[in-house]
């Protein structure tokens, strides 16, 4: 089982994906906003699957916040 | 009045270099004569198209209303593609000479490094990725080379009064100190800037985006040891909560735009005792800084509809504006001319019809729309609109330090490229079975590579485009060269290339294999490149028949 993150870009356009992220949010609330990007999280968790992989992800996120 | 596109609401002036150039009253001459070309506008891209109408054969007008540079913060930075442009045109080296070059850019988050990028890698270049170099130099250098062209007549103080298009030409009321008078064209090519006089007096408007956020541009004198890097700093702590970007430019000249958001006031914000705290604040107390220029701006990434309307053709910032991260200004109104004059010249010699100009239209407004996108982008990340989009870019920058991948969606300006017209009419496609690697496919801006001439070194982009088309083949022995050039040569205005693989001699050798591998060339490879050093069509093996269609659709004479 891996354990690693991948730290290389594996997102072809990372511009367009970035655009399209924040285009999601447009005419949303801060609280509608929260509650889309969890369920993000979530969807991509189970893409991902591997709990090594998720475990990994959730230490890196909450470096360096308090 | 149109709102200006890029909206400058508050200037403070210091001590603004300026030449000028001398006015000359409208003759008897003047009068009655039809001009083929008539270009209005003498900043970078108007002296840039004249120039190369005028290396083509073509009499040009270029007419100014004002008989001096530009003054103010302008366009400071110049990619590869724009010298590689004006060499072409012969004036690329004193721009050179006289500018900053580099090639790197840090990024800093707060008061750590965050991440730096190298734009040219590889080597094997003439030109760096980029000189910064104050637009009135360049305006000056491009002046005085325009001056001294056959063919090209400029007329400083003449300013466009009114115009009146025809269906087959503009007839253009022109104003001067001495009075007015009247000049027929046959073209009239509109470089008369974001306010162009041309757009409004045909009462046409930019669609677009328009950002709230306020900059403040300072240009500085000062003694710095800071490298000649683009250096960009988000939320630093001389400037907390905001973005700064800092460029060098000639003459220890600094460039620093520090981002002051939408409630800032534009007419306090200019006080020069309130830029230069600004700039102490930056550089510590002690720092010996005087004020050459600053600015207070809001930016627009807007375009026209389209950039021809019958006998006028819109270029530059006349036809688009955009945000000034990434450069992609001044540098694709330069490209807009590259693209341009080859096609007017072609067809008022009648080597091609009026409708090749619809290629540029095709091809200039596909290359905004990517320069607006990219700025439009990178404008977006450093002031985000909403708590999400701060949240994302807030993470991607607290993850860019630790994880590559973050680096790649942290946005503090796409720097110009030429666009690759993947989409034009021009471009005869690759056929199926030739397997050419994407890099230089029909349609891109052609690669330069380090050539010898016996023992003479020279570049590939030296030998192309500079006559008009050019047949650029491959060839692994001198024999299979004579073999293969003897036909080509029979191609009317047509110029023939031959680069030597593998170190080959009797023809340009390719000594570190740079352009062989650049264009992914083997024995017989043969491109067709356009006068504006973009690829038409390419091949793995020479066939006339082939090269001449392409020729004939590349001239927009396709059936």
């Amino acid at each position: 089982m891996s354990t690693s993150l991948a730290a290389h870009p594996n997102i072809p356009t990372p511009d367009a994906f970035y655009a399209e992220l924040i285009e999601l949010h447009r005419g949303l609330s801060d609280e509608q906003s929260r509650l889309v990007n969890a369920k993000l999280i979530l969807l991509l968790a189970n893409q991902v699957g591997d709990l090594g992989v998720l475990r990994a992800a959730m230490a890196a996120a909450r470096a360096g916040v308090a | 009045m149109l709102a200006p596109a890029i909206t400058r609401e508050a200037d403070s002036v210091g001590t603004p270099t300026r030449v000028t150039f001398p006015y000359r009253p409208p003759g008897r001459s003047a009068d009655g004569k039809r001009c083929p070309v008539l270009v209005v506008g003498a900043g970078p891209v108007g002296l840039t198209v004249a120039l190369d109408l005028a290396r083509r054969g073509v009499d040009v007008t270029l007419i100014d209303e004002k008989d001096t540079v530009s003054v103010g913060s302008r366009a400071i930075c110049w990619a590869k593609r724009t010298l590689e442009i004006w060499d072409r045109l012969g004036v690329a080296a004193p721009m050179v000479a006289k500018g900053v070059t580099w090639n790197r850019g840090r990024v800093f988050l707060r008061d750590g490094p965050l991440y730096s990028f190298d734009l040219q890698s590889e080597g094997g270049e003439k030109f760096p990725a980029f000189i910064n170099l104050q637009q009135y130099y360049v305006e000056q250098l491009l002046a005085e080379a325009a001056m001294a062209m056959p063919g090209l007549d400029v007329r400083w103080k003449h300013g466009l009064a009114a115009i009146e298009p025809h269906a087959d030409g503009v007839r253009a009321t022109i104003a001067t100190p001495d009075g007015e008078y009247v000049l027929d064209c046959a073209w009239l090519v509109a470089a008369d800037g974001v306010r162009s006089a041309v757009r409004r007096a045909i009462g046409l408007d930019f669609q677009g985006q328009v950002f709230e956020d306020r900059f403040l541009i300072a240009d500085v004198r000062m003694k710095a040891s800071f490298p000649t890097e683009r250096w960009f700093w988000f939320d630093p702590p001389f400037h907390p909560g905001q973005s700064t970007l800092l460029h060098r430019q000639a003459d220890d000249v600094w460039r620093i735009d520090f981002q002051l958001g939408r409630d800032a006031d534009p007419e306090r914000e200019k006080e020069p005792s309130r830029v230069l705290a600004r700039v102490k604040a930056m550089l510590g107390p002690q720092a010996e800084v005087s004020l050459e220029w600053a600015s207070v701006y809001t930016f627009q990434c807007r375009r026209l509809a389209r950039f021809r309307e019958g006998r006028v053709i819109f270029a530059g910032d006349s036809a688009h504006v955009v945000s000034p991260f990434g450069a992609r200004g001044g540098n694709g109104g330069i490209q807009d001319a590259d693209n341009l004059a080859w096609k007017l010249a072609a067809v008022l010699q009648g080597a091609a019809p009026p409708s090749l100009l619809d290629s540029y239209d095709a091809e200039r407004v596909q290359a905004a729309d990517e320069n607006i996108l990219n700025s439009t982008r990178s404008t977006d990340f450093l002031t985000p609109k909403s708590a999400a989009s701060r949240a994302f870019r807030d993470a991607a920058l607290a993850l860019a330090q630790d994880h590559p991948f973050a680096r790649a969606l942290v946005n503090s300006g796409r720097l110009s490229l030429p666009a690759t017209h993947d989409a034009s009419p021009l471009n005869t496609p690759d056929a199926a079975d030739q397997n050419f690697a994407a890099a230089m496919r029909p349609g891109s801006p052609a690669a330069n590579a380090p050539l010898f001439d016996g023992n003479r070194s020279l570049w590939l982009l030296d030998r192309l485009g500079k006559d008009g088309f050019t047949v650029l083949r491959f060839a692994a022995t001198s024999d299979e060269h004579r073999a293969d050039v003897a036909p080509m040569e029979k191609l009317q205005g047509v110029s023939c290339v031959t680069v030597g693989l593998n170190g080959a001699t009797g023809m340009l050798r390719d000594a570190e294999g740079l352009a062989a591998r650049r264009y992914d060339a083997g024995p017989g490879t043969t491109y067709l490149i356009r006068p504006d050093q973009h690829v038409a069509a390419r091949w793995r093996r020479p066939d006339l028949d082939a090269i001449r269609a392409a020729l004939a659709r590349a001239q927009g004479r396709a059936a």
